[in-house]
């Protein structure tokens, strides 16, 4: 009875285990192919960049070539320098100042605003907080052509680093993301502090900022970030003037129909060129990245 | 909580209860829906009937409740008016001759009181505002009811005969006018809040003076630093808010109720007030007139809109979460990799994936070329983004590739809060994986991310960067179709949202007519608004803020 019933149970795990097999291979090839159509359309972009010819329905134009016998070249990546028409180091510079100084200046104020709804206890706290949540609903660029007209008679709309004012000046709307995090923060901290004998202001510099850097961090990151994507603030202040242009709008130029032909394969290696230090800069402060999404966007 | 709450589900679900139509008013006992056993014990499509019928049930018992809180608020609000105006009467009457002397120079009573900081920049502001006042206020806001007028012609004689004349109108700024008009009122209301409070606090510090408590600079510094840090923090933020976002918005709203569009550009135009004009005409059914099919295409819009937003928002979450769950199946290796690499949209700006994918699936793009290489399609391509209907589809999957890697991220940290013993005994009770999925983890998960997705949904309404960059709207509607062109609608597309309508409408157009943008821009408003307030009243995450403190 005993052989039986063991050799029963051995043939059991042994099809159960044939059975997890089976389901993990299942899942490797799924995730195998996910993981080729992810990266895909950046390869494409990358073979492209360096390609001689424009040929889009390629996806390695340098080894099946359309006609004649082109190879690598790193010209592309010379005319995002030397061009003239287009110049896409201009707009690369001024992006890179842009976002830098958002970023600092940003992530203060959007802290501060944050810290304030969490933290101090105060009468229009309410009110302000659904305030700002009304006023997000409004559909946000109409505004905008508005602001446009406001920095018009400011004077402000003859340089492009106006973009800087209006990103800063909106900091207060991203409260949400870094005041859930601090609420996750006990208060006791802060009380402890209190008895003390610290302020606020010493509270939150030195109580409450020590234990955020996932959320500083983050927000650090999402508003360098953000300039780097934003088209239609850019667009509307840049006015189709080549140099005033931030690398969303110019490079959007790049691909329209009078340009293409000329510009795709330097698309592409702007596209790769600004790439790399954001993912670069991305996968360095990926932890905290993580640990801002979840510990701020939902409260678990 | 949340696992209470779902613990309570995976036992009562199987329990089939008899469901009469009373059992839908039966709510009222004081409790809440999600505490309500017999809410608890319908099966799942019911309980969400009986949230959106609760939902309208209630509307008449909340209008009730409101016009009943009318009388008591409007009470308090009067108490409080009168609050104001005892204040001001008793630093009239009981206020020596520095806190009298208040009543005209601001901060007087404070600067003698040894508070000088305070009082220097109450006066400050004083001056400025009267400057201000003088030179820009008072000749907008007489302006702001006629928008401005042809004040008077220039005449320049060209010719010596004076034959040859040429007259050029010289004229306000209709649109400067608005701008100043509202600029100065938010300088009024700030200057009597700030008037107000000089005159309480100098009334004080008389008050404290006579019992021999000093008064210094140091107090500012104090208030600034401690009591009222909030003030500190949020003074630039909330300048910058008004500034950029509320007189804009202002603006916008004012704009509605105005002829402003390409035959009315300032300055070389006036602009005047219309009242509910292009609100009628955009509303207006007539099938004879070009407003009428305005209505029938901005009908078709607003589906689209709701229809993108409804499936770019579930089709990123529940794909997200599978692949979180996925990848997080226990025996599966190379955790970090797989999750990296889907990361990377992520890493990379948007707009690049974004414009890239444009052109692959451009009708000569990649993905063409590559299917007639290896033979699967022939001379005809085939047309991705430019089919109505398959424009659509593409769009909404495209989004996923971008939108997946964020929730995946989300939910990867989430999910391992999940309290283990609760599959484990599901298990034992012989429960399916399917069914687990959908008693204990999916619960869990929208308990939990309910902000998130209220913010993914409205987020989507005003998604411009998807849309814009992958298809610039789409294939556009075609002339003498079923939906004849009208001047306004030009350049509209298949996949064009009310966002990105209202883009081509006021800045990418030739004939811009900010008037109608406004009037969709506040539509979009209004429906964003509804959502989010269905969304937020019955998310528990809101309501429990405290809770996690």
């Amino acid at each position: 009875m005993t052989p039986m019933l063991q050799a029963n149970a051995k043939s059991k795990y042994r099809s159960h285990k044939r059975a997890v097999m089976t389901r993990n291979i299942g899942i490797y090839a799924f995730l195998i192919i996910l993981c080729v159509f992810w990266v895909l359309p950046f390869l494409y972009m990358f073979f492209t960049s360096f390609s001689s010819v424009y040929a889009p329905t390629y996806f390695m134009p340098l080894i099946n070539p359309q006609k004649g016998q082109p190879g690598w070249t790193g010209a592309n990546y010379v005319m995002l320098f030397k061009d003239e028409t287009l110049p896409f180091w201009k707009w690369y510079l001024n992006t890179l100042a842009i976002s830098a100084i958002t970023a600092i200046v940003e992530t203060v104020m959007v802290l501060g605003t944050s810290y304030a709804f969490s933290r101090l206890r105060f009468k229009l706290r309410k009110p302000l907080m659904k305030l700002i949540l009304v006023l997000g609903m409004f559909p946000g660029f109409l505004s905008m052509l508005i602001i446009y007209f406001i920095l018009k008679l400011a004077n402000l709309t003859t340089s492009i680093y106006s973009l800087l004012l209006i990103y800063v000046a909106g900091s207060a709307m991203q409260y949400y993301i870094a005041k859930g995090f601090f609420d996750t923060i006990p208060k006791s901290l802060d009380e402890a502090a209190m008895i003390d004998g610290a302020n606020k202001n010493t509270i939150f510099f030195k109580v409450i900022m020590p234990l955020s850097k996932p959320i500083v961090v983050y927000t650090a990151l999402i508003t360098f970030i953000a300039p780097w994507g934003d088209f239609m603030l850019g667009s509307i202040l840049a006015n189709g003037q080549p140099d005033m242009m931030t690398v969303a709008v110019g490079m959007q130029r790049m691909i329209a129909k009078e340009y293409i032909v000329t510009y795709f394969n330097a698309f592409c290696a702007g596209g790769v060129f600004i790439s790399i230090p954001i993912v670069a800069l991305f996968f360095w402060l990926q932890k905290y990245y993580v640990e801002g999404i979840t510990g701020g966007a939902v409260k678990g | 909580m949340a696992s209470n709450n779902a613990v309570l589900e995976t036992k009562t679900s199987a329990t089939p209860v008899s469901q009469d139509a009373d059992g839908f008013s039966n709510s009222e006992a004081g409790l809440t829906l999600d505490s309500n056993l017999e809410y608890l014990s319908l099966t799942k499509p019911k309980q969400i009937l009986y949230k959106f019928a609760h939902f309208f049930t209630a509307i008449p018992k909340k209008l009730g409740r409101f016009f009943h809180s009318v009388p008591r608020k409007a009470r308090d609000r009067w108490h409080k008016g009168q609050g104001v105006v005892r204040g001001i009467y008793d630093a009239g009457a009981n206020g020596d001759v520095f806190t009298r002397l208040s009543f005209i120079f601001m901060g007087l009573g404070l600067v003698t009181r040894h508070q000088i900081i305070r009082g220097i920049l109450y006066f400050l502001y004083e001056v400025f505002f009267f400057v201000f006042f003088g030179i820009v206020g008072v000749p907008n806001l007489a302006r702001l009811g006629s928008l401005g007028q042809i004040g008077s012609v220039q005449y320049e004689i060209i010719d010596e005969t004076g034959l040859n004349v040429t007259a050029k109108a010289v004229h306000d700024n209709s649109f400067t006018v608005m701008l100043y008009s509202i600029i100065t009122i938010v300088f009024i209301l700030l200057f009597l809040f700030l008037w107000y409070n000089q005159l309480k606090d100098s009334l004080k510090l008389q008050r404290y003076g006579a019992i021999g408590k000093a008064a210094s600079d140091k107090d500012t510094i104090e208030d600034v630093f401690n009591k009222h840090y909030d003030r500190t923090l949020l003074f630039i933020p909330i300048l910058g808010l008004t500034c950029f976002t509320i007189i804009p918005i202002i603006m916008m709203i004012l704009i509605a109720f105005t002829n402003y569009n390409s035959s009315h550009i300032t300055p070389d135009h006036l602009i005047d007030w219309v009242g509910w004009y292009n609100f009628s005409s955009v509303f207006s059914t007539s099938a004879s007139s070009t407003s009428g099919n305005f209505f029938k295409i901005f009908m078709q819009v607003l589906l689209w809109t709701l229809i993108w937003a409804f499936f770019a928002t579930f089709s990123n979450y529940f794909l997200g979460m599978i692949m979180a769950m996925i990848i997080n199946i226990k025996g599966i290796r190379l955790k970090k990799l797989w999750r990296t690499v889907l990361i990377s949209t992520i890493a990379v700006p948007q707009f690049i994936s974004l414009l890239l994918l444009s052109k692959i699936f451009a009708d000569t793009g990649l993905v063409n070329g590559v299917l007639r290489s290896w033979g699967w399609i022939g001379s005809a391509n085939i047309p991705w983004l430019t089919d109505p209907m398959l424009a659509k589809i593409m769009i909404i999957v495209l989004n996923t590739w971008i939108g997946i890697p964020y929730t995946m991220l989300i939910c990867t940290g989430l999910l391992m809060n999940i309290p283990n013993d609760l599959y484990e005994s599901a298990k034992i009770d012989g429960a399916s994986p399917v069914k687990m999925y959908f008693k204990i983890t999916l619960p869990y998960m929208l308990f939990v991310t309910t902000p998130y997705l209220i913010s993914q949904f409205v987020g989507n309404i005003n998604n411009f960067n998807v849309i814009y960059l992958l298809s610039t709207g789409g294939p556009a509607y075609t002339l003498g179709g079923d939906v004849p062109l009208s001047v306004t609608v030009q350049g509209l597309g298949r996949t064009d949202l009310l966002i990105t309508w209202i883009y081509k409408i006021s800045i990418s157009s030739t004939n811009p007519d900010y008037a109608t943008a406004s009037v969709i821009g506040i539509l979009v408003f209004v429906l964003v608004a509804f959502f989010s307030l269905i969304f937020y009243n019955n998310s528990n995450s809101v309501k429990d803020e405290e809770e996690f403190q």
